[in-house]
């Protein structure tokens, strides 16, 4: 690992003002990404702002038909909150599938969501149920937020201060996971409210996207075999050692599918 | 350098460190207690576990910057100062837990861990828990039947023993 500063900031404004001072400063949330990424020196900040124990920023809580969840609360916190099992319990499901235990102590939502992973699972929750970033300059939708590979609307500088998620009648999210690492090669967000529906898909793309065409199918049949004839173009897909274009692209529909029953049980 | 201190197992520590160092490192290097293991060094393995502010971390992806002013215990905290094992420890001897024992330390912290949170998990809940700490020795069979066992003692006081047939 490079050496870097290491400031801990005691307020969003505080951490806001030292992200502006620095060279090139790096926000530190859980570091459950950012620690590995700096041992492997695949990253070198002159100044890693720690954020993780401001007190505004942490903490889960409903406000009518939103849930709103704080950037620096951890994915442990989601899967084990009474709020997120009642009000979303695929969230709390998704959050329970994000590492491992020890992970899932540190790991943070904002952190998740600011480093927009592919293979992450918080993008595919926040598409899939529709969700508005909150930061500290404006609210930005999830359709606006992840714009490419590890790439998000945020500006230097800005900082995630919640996620707010619209609380759905139902919703489903269930993952194939990739068996050593556990991130997602293709895991799909469905949610039904009244007559809207939306399908977020993590893992198979540069970033996490919708399925218009099932969001429409499923608005007027909301069951699995609605969607079993559609197919999302390989052409868009990621390819790798682990999973081809076309394996992700018949992944897409037999996790959404699966994602459909999930949230009919 | 950075002035840290928290308290290990018990006791207030302090030390002048580089940013980037590692709590394990740390905890190994600094403090000089080796009973925490680098295995993977990529939060992988799960052989660095300590408890950090009372739950399961990896020693290995958190900066004892961070650490400053926390409560960490390691494998060395477990144990009572006359030696007597902690139920834990003691269900890993009883029911093999383990070969080589260099996840072992890991292995422990995590499995204290899962039993102070679900104090009932039933062979499936303890295998999914234990998906962060990898062992290549005992195919894990041993380590399930201990942290099954060791969460037991931890709740009964009495360590149930394993048929040796």
């Amino acid at each position: 690992m490079y050496n870097f500063e290491y400031r801990r900031a005691q307020s969003v404004a505080e951490a806001a003002k030292l992200i502006k001072e620095a060279d090139d400063g790096k926000i530190l949330a859980g570091g459950m990404t950012l620690i590995p990424t700096l041992k492997q020196r695949l990253a070198q900040p002159s100044d890693l702002i720690d954020i993780g124990k401001i007190a505004e920023l942490k903490g889960i809580s409903v406000s009518g038909k939103t849930l709103t969840i704080k950037a620096m609360t951890r994915h442990f916190d989601v899967h084990s909150s009474p709020e997120v099992k009642k009000a979303i319990p695929a969230l709390a499901v998704l959050a329970g599938g994000i590492g491992d235990p020890s992970v899932r102590h540190r790991g943070t939502i904002g952190g998740s969501t600011a480093n927009a992973d592919p293979a992450a699972d918080y993008p595919a929750g926040i598409v899939g149920l529709g969700a508005t970033i909150e930061t500290n300059k404006r609210k930005i939708a999830a359709d606006d937020f992840f714009t490419g590979l590890f790439e998000t609307a945020l500006e230097p500088g800005e900082l995630i201060i919640a996620v707010h998620f619209p609380i759905p009648d139902k919703a489903g999210y269930l993952k194939f996971a990739h068996l050593a690492s556990g991130y997602a090669t293709c895991g799909v967000m469905v949610s039904k409210t009244g007559n809207q529906v939306r399908v977020g898909v993590t893992g198979a793309g540069p970033n996490a996207f919708r399925v218009p065409e099932m969001e429409a199918a499923l608005a007027k049949t909301f069951t699995p075999d609605a969607i079993a004839n559609i197919k999302y173009p390989a052409d868009e897909l990621l390819s790798d050692m682990h999973a081809s274009a076309e394996y992700r692209a018949h992944l897409v529909t037999v996790i959404a599918k699966r994602a459909v029953a999930a949230a009919l049980a | 350098m950075a002035k840290i201190s928290m308290t290990v197992n018990g006791k207030t520590v302090s030390g002048d460190v580089e940013p980037r160092t590692l709590l394990v490192q740390f905890i190994r290097e600094h403090l000089g207690m080796t009973g925490t293991h680098v295995g993977c060094d990529t939060s992988q393995c799960g052989a660095c576990n300590v408890h950090y502010n009372g739950e399961a971390v990896k020693s290995c992806t958190i900066l004892a910057v961070q650490a400053d002013g926390s409560d960490v215990v390691t494998i060395e905290g477990l144990a009572k100062p006359d030696g007597t094992l902690h139920p834990m420890q003691a269900a890993f001897r009883e029911y093999h837990g383990l070969q080589c024992g260099y996840c072992t330390p890991g292995m422990v912290m995590v499995a204290v861990d899962i039993a102070r949170r679900l104090p009932c998990a039933d062979e499936a809940t303890v295998r999914e828990e234990l998906y962060g700490n990898i062992c290549r020795c005992t195919g894990y069979q041993g380590i399930v039947e201990a942290v099954m066992a060791g969460s037991e003692a931890m709740q009964t006081g009495v360590l149930p023993l394993k048929d040796h047939h």
